[in-house]
């Protein structure tokens, strides 16, 4: 029998709140960490999250009738505790697929979080997980190249790769620019870096910087007899100026450009990778504004979060913190999130913060990055925590050497490569990353000078972001 | 005041040209190469041999020293196919790869004999 129309307000755990639900495999799932108002029973929260993300709003209309609401609603399924925190609990949703634009990972999170945010009845609410369903993960693009269409490109194996982010961040001629750049490369850096500000800026146009950098790449190449390349940072103020940028880079020949996701947004980066796959340019990732969302462990999304619409979106590298440096990130956490860069199929693992399994089918995995504060003494710790399919980037690290950046380069390579041939060994990086170190320095007067000038730094303050667990 | 180093590669000098991993330390000895041999067979990936004239190393393509050797994991019958190729072409540069099928690409991939530098 149909049903009837009667005008008002309901709760919305009537209509979006249901226990027994078996999501289905095509389901999009989310689970929630709702703070909710005082007063305020968890399977209400749970369910006016579930209707604001999708279907409902606050007051029944009598346009629910023209549809079949119980074919698109979101509903709240389960409710689970927050290990070691009564103020909030986590909240499960499933969503139909049906919800959502395919390939448009900006279409999910006008949804899952828009303005659900903003609602008065939670006091605050952290986006923690979602399972993109395979089915939606084959409408997405995904990265332009993927890790092992880079390394082939690059012909670079058994090793993870390094990188240099120019500095000062801004302030440099076009010129002198270059000359970083160049004395990185040569020096043994497989890639350099534009800072995430350099974009077009009055001193440092960005035709200018591009031409001076594919001299400094081609020469380093001929010197070297290895690959390089430039993450010439094509982010800018409209799309029509990004691709303008996009094709003067692969008009010189550069290899990898670079994209600032989150301010320039998800709309202009599937774009951008987009084009990047039509031809065959690699795409650097940086992550500017994560830490706004990200940071608060009661509100906002989580990293792991935006890692996996980065993946889908597209992109072939991604910051993804140190878990060593300058920057925050806990270290299970981290290996989480780099997994769900990496890896095809990653299982729910609640000790690194993954809520759902994840099963990107064929689509390539991306590398992740690990760049901030990091020098060669965190080499062994950086083999050991990412392995060989990432990016090391050492700014400082390398142009802070007392002489030079191609002394500076040449020392992080060859503690890279020590490293990486001591753990093939069988050796423990982290027990003896010291004498492995000390080891190759005996024939590398660049990284003995390297391991002088960095020994007293370290950065050891607390993560603000752990992971939820009980503690003692 | 640190005393100021010069860092040594020019266009000129062909010592100045690399071959990826593990090109920046020292040249290895038959130990080492051995360690690393092992680490190719422990990983359950294939090994293969390619060589190269040091002048042409930046191609892609090296030549195939035979077929990848599927399957092999006697370290000794590597390592014999390794200096078999070395010594048919002492002027090259000859490298070692692990294929490795999953991934379909190479897990690792390094030179073990270096090719005498000529200018």
């Amino acid at each position: 029998m149909a049903k009837q129309y009667n005008a008002g307000v309901k709760e919305y755990r009537q209509t979006y709140w249901e226990p027994q639900y078996a999501p289905k495999d095509t389901d999009f799932l989310a689970c929630f960490k709702i703070t909710p108002q005082p007063g305020m029973t968890r399977e209400e929260c749970a369910a006016a999250v579930a209707a604001e993300s999708s279907t409902g709003t606050w007051t029944t209309v009598w346009t629910d009738l023209l549809t079949d609401l119980d074919y698109y609603k979101g509903r709240a399924y389960a409710i689970e505790d927050v290990p070691g925190d009564d103020t909030c609990f986590y909240a499960f949703i499933a969503y139909p697929i049906d919800l959502f634009e395919e390939g448009s990972v900006v279409n999910v999170l006008t949804s899952l979080v828009g303005n659900v945010f903003g609602f008065k009845a939670i006091r605050a609410l952290r986006l923690e997980d979602v399972r993109f369903p395979r089915a939606y993960v084959m409408t997405c693009g995904g990265p332009p190249n993927g890790i092992q269409l880079e390394r082939d490109k690059l012909n670079k194996y058994g090793r993870a790769l390094l990188g240099c982010t120019i500095k000062p961040k801004l302030g440099l001629s076009a010129k002198n620019y270059g000359r970083a750049v160049y004395e990185c490369l040569r020096g043994g850096l497989d890639f350099t870096k534009d800072d995430e500000n350099v974009n077009s800026q009055p001193f440092l146009r960005w035709r200018d910087r591009f031409e001076f950098v594919m001299e400094a790449i081609d020469k380093a190449e001929a010197e070297t007899g290895e690959r390089k390349g430039h993450y010439l940072n094509v982010t800018a103020p409209t799309p029509e100026e990004m691709y303008k940028r996009a094709e003067f880079a692969k008009e010189i020949g550069a290899p990898i450009i670079m994209h600032d996701f989150f301010t320039a947004g998800f709309c202009a980066n599937t774009g951008l990778a987009n084009w990047c796959r039509e031809n065959g340019m690699l795409l650097h990732i940086h992550r500017a504004m994560h830490a706004v969302v990200d940071r608060n462990r009661h509100h906002g999304i989580h990293f792991r979060v935006l890692t996996k619409c980065l993946r889908l979106s597209g992109g072939d590298h991604l910051h993804a913190g140190t878990v060593v440096g300058k920057l925050e990130g806990d270290r299970e956490a981290t290996l989480g999130w780099i997994d769900l860069m990496r890896e095809r199929y990653i299982r729910e693992n609640r000790s690194r913060g993954l809520f759902f399994d994840q099963d990107y089918g064929a689509m390539p995995g991306l590398f992740p990055v690990a760049s901030g504060g990091i020098h060669v003494w965190h080499i062994p710790a950086l083999v050991g925590i990412f392995g060989d399919d990432s990016v090391m980037q050492f700014g400082g690290g390398t142009l802070g050497h007392p002489w030079g950046n191609a002394a500076g380069a040449s020392a992080n390579r060859v503690a890279l490569e020590a490293c990486t041939e001591a753990r093939n060994q069988g050796r423990d990086l982290e027990k003896e990353g010291k004498d492995i170190l000390a080891a190759a320095a005996r024939t590398s007067p660049e990284l003995k000078m390297a391991m002088e000038t960095w020994k007293e730094i370290k950065f050891e303050f607390d993560t603000v972001d752990t992971l939820d667990v009980v503690h003692d | 005041m640190i005393e100021m180093k010069d860092y040594h590669s020019s266009l000129s000098d062909p010592s100045s040209r690399k071959f990826e991993t593990f090109s920046y330390l020292p040249e290895m000895d038959n130990t080492r190469i051995r360690q690393q041999v092992a680490y190719i067979v422990a990983k359950e990936w294939n090994p293969a041999i390619e060589h190269s004239e040091p002048e042409n190393a930046f191609d892609h393509y090296w030549y195939m020293w035979k077929l990848p050797m599927f399957g092999e994991t006697n370290i000794e019958r590597i390592l014999a196919e390794a200096e078999a190729c070395h010594i048919a072409h002492p002027r090259h540069h000859v490298r070692l790869v692990g294929y490795d099928n999953a991934k379909q690409s190479q897990g690792t991939a390094f030179v073990i004999y270096r090719g005498p530098v000529t200018a």
